[in-house]
């Protein structure tokens, strides 16, 4: 007999959870069935986003502000990502090395996910598997990734409350920067606490936040917080400072703001992909595309013309949404 | 569909504290195109096989350098029927004396490769044996 995975998945289910997030990861076509069914039920979970730089202590504060929640009477669930290599296809995903206390909790669910090359982007993967471990009942879920890659900016934007790890001595705060990656936190904290050049580094990013044109703007002043994930330390100011921030969101409205934003721009990005590889399995049909490109080569045929051509016969949109004039 | 990855969990059962091994292994099924997720040290068989079912695992390699193999390496097995994924592959290695594999394979463990193995034979195994 099949399994009913929808059904076993709002039960809470780890076997059924963890199979359908696989669906997902495989571009399976089982999965689609599934979110649509699951969709209803989810949207009652808070979603937490850890970034920093690797090594930095994301998946050891992540096992502490697990231990926390759940000692609150929270359950967890926990998506690591860690990236692919390029060059093999391969990954190492050792975050559960650091999770070791919370391993054996019923309350908690971890998977790990490798960034791979998603069909729909990384961050709709995510997003999905997040949106499992939602209707499965968790009731906060942990996003756990790497901050350097726009990737990775990206997935960020999937979580209500995003604190951003630094350490002393990794020159991080410059790097950031760069990135764009210091605008998106919400919470910083400043982990490795025990290590020379913590305080110094805590007092510049107060100095930069406070000086921050962008963020200064903001109704929501992001806090600095220090910790040493090792030793449990500041476990408690972190959370707060979370706290803090989900009271801001929530009686400010920004929450609703927010997620109507995500879902926006969720929406659009489902059905850029889906249109793509709809018209993509079709020209790729008997060599159909093959050809054209030969065509656009020997300038028989002109891209320009094209796209509009087959904008034109296969969405039946009004002409004015279609035009390449219009805006 | 996009090309399915062998999943694989490397667990270092036991109490012996050291994990180069286990974390060099974990590198090279990496370089073999596997997502590796590796678990670190002191690993309980039922932290194992959380695992493995928290991460849809197709293959769970276990490495043992402390004699504990008689005992963890079936229960691995054992908990993983209980959860109905006997389709895993459970495959081990380390420091297992020649007479014990016999019992090893007969309790479930798909193959047991001891130490200086070739890396490409553990990779070939697996990527025959695994379930498709
Ligand atoms: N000294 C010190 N080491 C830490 C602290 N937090 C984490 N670590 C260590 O830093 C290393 C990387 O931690 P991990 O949590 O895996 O970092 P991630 O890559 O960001 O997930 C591990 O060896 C941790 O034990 C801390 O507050 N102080
Ligand atoms: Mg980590």
């Amino acid at each position: 007999m099949d399994t009913d995975y929808v059904a076993e998945i709002l039960k809470g289910s780890p076997r059924a959870i963890s199979r359908v997030i696989s669906w997902l990861e495989n571009d399976d076509p089982r999965a689609s069935g599934c979110m649509e069914k699951i969709y209803p039920h989810t949207g009652r979970a808070y979603i937490l986003g850890i970034t920093g730089s690797p090594g930095s202590g994301k998946s050891s504060l992540t096992d502490k502000l697990t231990q926390k929640l759940r000692s609150q009477g929270l359950t967890v669930g926990i998506v690591a990502v860690d990236p692919t290599s390029p060059f093999t296809g391969g990954a190492i995903l050792g975050d559960r090395v650091r999770m070791g206390d919370i391993a054996m909790d019923p309350g908690v669910f971890i998977r790990s996910m490798a960034t791979r090359g998603y069909l729909g982007g990384l961050a709709q993967a995510t997003s999905n598997a997040v949106k499992i471990l939602d209707a499965a009942g968790k009731d906060i879920i942990l996003i756990e990734t790497v901050g350097v890659g726009q990737d990775e900016v990206d997935i960020i934007r999937i979580a209500d409350t995003v604190c951003l790890v630094l350490v002393p001595g990794l020159g991080d705060v410059i790097q950031s920067m760069k990135a764009g990656v210091m605008e998106i936190a919400d919470v910083y904290v400043i982990n490795k606490s025990d290590r020379p050049g913590a305080d110094q580094l805590c007092a510049e990013v107060t100095h930069r936040v406070a000086q921050d044109v962008e963020i200064r703007a903001r109704q929501w002043p992001p806090p600095v917080v220090q910790t040493v994930a090792t030793e449990n330390e500041g476990i408690d100011e972190m959370a707060d400072a979370i706290q803090a921030h989900r009271s801001y969101l929530e009686q400010s409205n920004r929450l609703i703001d927010k997620r109507r934003e995500r879902t926006r721009d969720e929406t659009l990005q489902m059905i850029h992909y889906e249109l793509f590889r709809a018209i993509k399995a079709y020209l790729s049909r008997d060599h159909r595309m093959d050809q054209l490109v030969s065509d656009i080569m020997e300038r028989r045929e002109n891209p320009y013309r094209l796209m509009h051509r087959m904008l034109k016969n296969y969405l039946r949109l009004p002409e004015s949404d279609i035009s390449l004039n219009a805006d | 569909m996009a090309e399915k990855k062998i999943k694989m969990i490397v667990a270092k059962p036991g109490l012996d504290g050291h994990d180069r091994g286990a974390k060099l292994l974990s590198r090279i099924f990496a370089e073999a195109g596997m997502e590796v997720i590796y678990t670190g040290l002191r690993q309980t068989p039922e932290m194992i096989v959380a695992a493995a079912v928290q991460e849809d695992a197709d293959v769970v390699g276990l490495s043992s350098l402390s004699g504990v193999h008689n005992y963890f390496f079936p229960r691995v097995v054992e908990l993983l029927r209980e959860k109905q994924m006997n389709d895993v592959l459970v495959v081990g290695g380390g420091i297992i004396p020649k007479e014990d594999i016999p019992g090893l394979k007969q309790a479930g463990v798909a193959e047991i490769f001891g130490p200086g193995t070739n890396t490409e034979t553990i990779v070939n195994f697996i990527k025959e044996n695994v379930r498709k």
